[in-house]
């Protein structure tokens, strides 16, 4: 093994490398040189093979692709030979995982290596299989790993490498494991002597009685008599022996598996254990060797942790608090760190609140640790300890903190903060306080939740409004205050700004001048709550001020023509509304209370994912809030009360209507149109659907009521003419063309609209097969009658449509599955002849099933290696087709990427030498063709990107054709659907009239498609 | 899952062995390596051996130039990890007689070796050196 030069001269070449670049270009030149080496297979001794080998491990842990070699490292796997081996098992379970294709090859000889007589060889390929096994080594390995494990006649060698690999098959397959016969095993298994084959086996219990512990109850005494043996130190070879320690590493994996299980019936085996535990609790000292220090309290913390889940005596977890709050004390960081993580898990115990409480102090000491990884457990803790007795000393003490501690914490903090805060609050004028601090010192860090809460508080509570105005009123002396603070300032003062009316500095007038001093320091979304301030301002100003009328005039004046919609039409709404005289009260009234909710900041604290920090909500959720704020009804919020919106208070005016007639040129506001107009009136009807869509297709209904933005004859780029002539007395829904190309590219959505129906699909595809569902939806309150749906299909088709009932209840949906095969490649299209009768109307529409061409495609990407044989091996026509295209639609080289991906013709990047071509492989199914490869190469001309050559290669002829035909469609006009994957060119405006061509007469003639459109 | 990788790490943050036991593509490596080896290397011989990192637990210990790294679930003991990569040295020195970040660059296959015995599927599979060292010796003396 001691060989290997050239390794050892690579990894110093690349070690002597002054930079980055440098050690770049030493790589690239080695991986060419690999490369070479593979190919030039004659010459390929094993002995090179496995320096290659080593040397892409290395590649590849530097930092650098190696996408080839991927075969020659798995292949190493079969050699005769141990070290070549050896190397091919560890360095494919180093660079492949459990999905990649070539593992399937080994899996054979992986097999074979189990089940073989040589133990050095078993091992290898146990461990293999221990580190990246999937679901088709579990299925056909469980058993063989199996029987090695609890064979007498094997070696702990390999019986420990088949404990953990049993592990993994497990995982990847829990049948894999039979519960009945395993259990009895499991428990033998723990009678093992050999130290190695039980750390691995009860790493192996862990995982099988996290999963069910009922059947493996039998396991338990034997963890006990582990630890037992350990904790006496009986038969514990020196080996295993750490710093004096018998093997720390099983005994802590021994309490760990004893955690599974809820509770130990068993007097006797309660009682040995409770000894075990009570002789780690109390035997465990500090002594100077830093290893056996952490050796034995790594043992120790385990030890209080089963200690707490068992929760039972007593006396033993005083002794663990006790244990605690000296371990949260002592200076050195780690014992701290693990102090302060175990306490806050203690607080799922609850009678030991109290004690806990108690070491308050020590704790805050830690939040100011320079350490972030104690000050994050720190904060936690207090986090989980806070209740309605501490809560105002630990909020005020996160605030303090909150002033210097790291950006990455502060928003973590301010969230909690403002979380305790609410659930814990004493009295609400706390509440705003707290709040308002938070705003003012981590202002940044306040998400909109947190200001909408106290904004929802004040406005639900009349006693906390005149407090939270001065409060509000007060932070704006400050001489930079952050704009939340405007926001939230300008708010309440508009509110209740003139409950304060009284006191000096707070008359309307000052009021306004004072926000209006931060207006040019806000950015745009600050602007309408300052605007809707004023208006509340000059409203409360009884009776009126003319001179602040004239500046609050002078204002919306100035905002009449702003840019941004909002502001303009706060503007001159406000400014209109102003003139309104009493009107203006009406409109502009106080904010009506908010329903009560649950807090958005609740919710989305439990949704922060953050390590240990779960448990600590999870308790959060147990306790009592205060009393001082109410909060509770489990009703979804959608983040934000509509503060901003003018209230509605007096029902007689629609908001909307009074803006229509205020945005009138003559401005008369006596006019104003009590009848709204009644197409408005029907889409908000139909707004909602009542009836549930497939997903996907919420996208759809945004394009709103035909002719709103559709061109309904939208050019249609595959050949076939859409089939909707319109006898029809309905106005459909969007556009049927558009729908069916959306549906080209996904498998679910809608496939036609109208005011009675809407027609949903959803499909599977597998192979050769496709399983369709219609789902088809009454929007009416009244039924619709003789439904009738059939099936045209086109001769490469075999459709089988279920019955679909005659009608159609109102409300209701109904659901016809269509079973799809595809017999073979063709670009011809299924139509559903689709009639209803609504009263006397009948409806009829035509509409194409979206089970084309690329439905049948599975994308598949290939390797260089795999790629270019196949592609040699397709000679010419017919196999083989190459056409200049002309008159394509100009694509960059990503977007016409991602069109290719889109319909499942995959494209393999970097294959082509050229970076201006592209190289995709696909696999198509049908019955008569089976499972075919298909490789396609595109060449374009960076110069013109409207023409480029196209090749198209696959084992059939039909099949190449066709696939090229449906690529040039695809190519020639991009469809309505697939708008969003190429948004650079669309968006573009061009002067020019569109790129797109229809296709030339002479195609549509040619073309199937086209012909039985024409029948139709 | 217990321990997700084991990483060696010099003071300059090049990675001189990284051994995975879930799947993370190459960007995704790369970016976890970064960030981790930042915000180890920043910290202080008073600071705890303790990082935490997005969903990952870091243990971690400095034996000269080298970072010995390893990103464990929540679940895991954190001493019993620390112990753990103490042993992973000590079996190092045994085989190499005191262990240098060159022993490990340069017969990074050993080291391969080594880990390959100790932990599998992230689980600890041998705590005892000799056990651990055994197969190696026996590939070195058929030499």
């Amino acid at each position: 093994m001691t060989g290997m030069r050239g390794l050892s001269v690579f990894i110093s070449d690349v070690r002597n490398c002054q930079n980055k670049e440098a050690e770049r270009l030493r790589v690239d030149k080695e991986l060419g040189n690999i490369r070479t080496c593979f190919k030039n297979e004659k010459v390929l001794t094993p002995y090179k093979k496995k320096k290659y080998v080593w040397k892409m491990l290395y590649i590849h842990m530097l930092g650098y692709d190696v996408d080839f070699g991927h075969m020659e490292a798995v292949s190493l796997i079969s050699a005769p030979k141990y070290p070549e081996k050896q190397v091919g098992y560890i360095v494919t379970s180093c660079l492949l995982n459990e999905n990649h294709d070539f593992l399937k090859l080994a899996i054979n000889t992986v097999r074979n290596d189990i089940i073989g007589r040589n133990e050095t060889f078993q091992c290898l390929a146990l461990t293999l299989v221990g580190n990246i096994g999937g679901r088709d080594f579990a299925e056909s390995l469980a058993p063989d790993v199996q029987k090695l494990l609890i064979s007498s006649s094997c070696r702990p060698l390999v019986r420990k490498k088949a404990a953990l690999c049993l592990l993994r098959l497990f995982r990847k397959n829990p049948d894999a494991v039979n519960v009945d016969g395993w259990a009895d095993r499991m428990a033998q298994l723990l009678d093992e002597r050999d130290l190695g084959v039980l750390t691995s086996s009860t790493s192996l219990l862990v995982a099988l009685v996290s999963n069910n512990h009922e059947a493996y109850s039998s396991c338990l005494p034997k963890c006990v008599k582990i630890l037992e043996r350990l904790a006496r130190n009986q038969d514990v070879p020196q080996e295993y022996t750490y710093y004096g320690i018998p093997s720390p590493w099983l005994q802590v994996k021994a309490m760990r598996a004893l955690q599974y299980f809820p509770t130990i019936e068993d007097p006797s085996t309660r009682k040995a254990l409770f000894e075990v535990l009570q002789r780690i609790l109390m035997g465990t000292d500090v002594v100077k060797n830093v290893n056996k220090n952490n050796a034995s309290h790594a043992v120790l913390f385990e030890a209080l942790s089963l200690v707490m889940h068992l929760d039972a005596e007593k006396e033993m977890m005083s002794q663990c608090v006790a244990l605690l709050g000296k371990f949260i004390s002592v200076r050195e960081p780690n014992i701290r760190y693990l102090g302060l993580e175990n306490m806050t898990r203690m607080l799922m115990v609850t009678d030991v609140q109290d004690i806990i409480k108690k070491h308050q102090s020590q704790i805050i000491t830690s939040l100011k640790d320079p350490d972030i990884s104690i000050r994050r457990r720190a904060l936690d803790l207090l986090y989980g300890m806070c209740d309605v007795s501490n809560a105002k000393d630990i909020v005020e003490e996160l605030l303090q903190y909150l002033s210097t501690a790291e950006f990455s914490m502060r928003e973590e903090l301010s969230l909690k903060a403002a979380i305790l805060a609410e659930k814990f609050a004493p009295d609400l004028s706390w509440y705003v306080d707290v709040i308002l601090q938070l705003i003012d010192k981590a202002g940044d860090f306040v998400s909109d939740d947190i200001w909408f809460r106290v904004v929802q508080f004040v406005t639900n509570n009349e006693d906390l409004q005149p407090y939270a105005a001065s409060k509000a009123r007060e932070y704006l002396d400050k001489i930079a205050i952050h704009e939340t603070m405007v926001k939230v300032s300008a708010y309440i003062l508009g509110e209740y700004g003139h409950l304060l009316a009284r006191q000096p500095g707070c008359s309307a007038s000052e009021l306004f001048s004072i926000l209006h001093e931060k207006l040019p320091t806000v950015s745009t979304p600050t602007i309408p709550i300052l605007l809707s301030t004023y208006a509340k301002l000059l409203m409360h100003t009884q009776p009126p001020d003319p001179e602040l009328q004239k500046k609050i005039w002078a204002v919306f004046q100035k905002y009449e023509s702003c840019i941004d919609v909002e502001i303009q039409q706060r503007a001159v709404e406000y400014f209109e509304l102003s003139k309104k005289g009493p009107a203006f009260m009406d409109v502009l009234a106080e904010m009506p209370k908010f329903p009560e909710r649950q807090s958005s900041l609740i919710k989305k604290a439990e949704s922060v994912e953050d390590t240990a920090d779960q448990s600590a909500i999870k308790l959060r959720a147990q306790q009592q809030p205060s009393n001082a704020l109410v909060l509770a009804d489990p009703q979804p919020v959608n983040g934000a009360p509509p503060p901003l919106k003018v209230p509605i208070v007096s029902g007689s005016t629609e908001p909307q209507s009074v803006a229509r007639s205020l945005s009138h040129p003559n401005g008369t506001l006596s006019n104003i149109d009590p009848q709204t107009p009644s197409p408005d009136l029907l889409s908000d009807l139909l707004g909602p659907l009542a009836i549930e869509a497939p997903p996907g297709a919420v996208s759809n209904e945004q394009h709103g009521p035909i002719g709103a933005e559709g061109v309904p004859d939208e050019v249609d780029g595959s050949a076939i003419v859409p089939v909707e002539e319109q006898p029809n007395t309905v106005e459909l829904i969007g556009n049927i063309a558009e729908r069916f190309h959306a549906l080209c590219l996904k498998d679910s959505g809608v496939l036609y609209e109208d005011p009675h129906i809407q027609i949903g699909i959803k499909a599977e595809w597998r192979g050769h097969h496709g399983r369709l569902v219609l789902f088809m939806g009454n929007k009416n309150t009244s039924p619709l009658t003789s439904v009738q749906a059939l099936i045209l299909p086109p001769a490469h088709l075999r459709l089988d449509l279920s019955p679909v009932p005659d009608t159609i209840p109102p409300r209701a949906q109904v659901q016809s599955p269509l079973e799809v095969m595809n017999i073979r490649p063709s670009r011809d299209v299924a139509v559903l002849d689709f009639s209803y009768k609504f009263g006397a109307n009948v409806v009829s529409a035509k509409l194409r099933i979206p089970a084309t061409l690329n439905k049948f495609l599975q994308p598949l990407q290939l390797t260089s290696e795999e790629f270019f044989p196949q592609w040699r091996a397709l000679s010419g026509p017919p196999l083989k087709l190459q056409e200049v295209v002309r008159g394509v639609r100009p694509l960059a080289l990503p977007e016409m990427a991602n069109l290719f991906n889109s319909f499942h013709v995959t494209i393999c990047p970097g294959l082509d030498p050229n970076p201006n071509n592209l190289v995709a492989s696909t696999t198509f199914y049908s019955e008569s063709t089976g499972a075919m490869l298909c490789l396609a190469r595109i060449e374009t001309d960076p110069a013109d990107r409207t023409q480029l050559r196209m090749t198209v290669g696959s084992g059939d002829p039909t099949l190449t054709f066709e696939l090229k035909e449906f690529i040039k469609e695809q190519l020639i006009t991009i469809p309505m659907g697939s708008r969003a994957l190429v948004p650079a060119t669309s968006s573009a405006p061009s002067p020019a009239p569109p790129v797109p061509q229809p296709p030339s007469p002479a195609a549509l003639a040619d073309d199937p498609g086209a012909m039985l459109a024409g029948l139709l | 899952m217990g321990i997700r990788f084991i990483l060696m790490v010099n003071k300059q943050g090049q990675t001189r062995l990284a051994q995975y036991y879930e799947w993370l593509t190459l960007e995704e490596r790369r970016a976890l390596e970064g960030e981790i080896v930042r915000k180890c290397l920043a910290r202080n011989d008073q600071q705890c051996s303790f990082v935490e990192h997005r969903n990952y637990k870091i243990v971690y210990r400095r034996y000269a130039s080298l970072f010995f790294m390893v990103g464990v679930d929540d679940d895991e003991n954190e001493l019993a990890i620390l112990e753990f990569i103490h042993l992973l040295v000590e079996t190092m020195d045994k085989h190499f007689g005191n262990v240098c970040e060159l022993d490990i660059m340069f017969h990074l296959e050993k080291a391969h070796f080594m880990l390959e015995e100790m932990v599998m599927n992230g689980c600890i599979v041998e705590t005892s050196k000799a056990n651990i060292l055994s197969p190696i010796q026996l590939m070195d003396k058929a030499h």
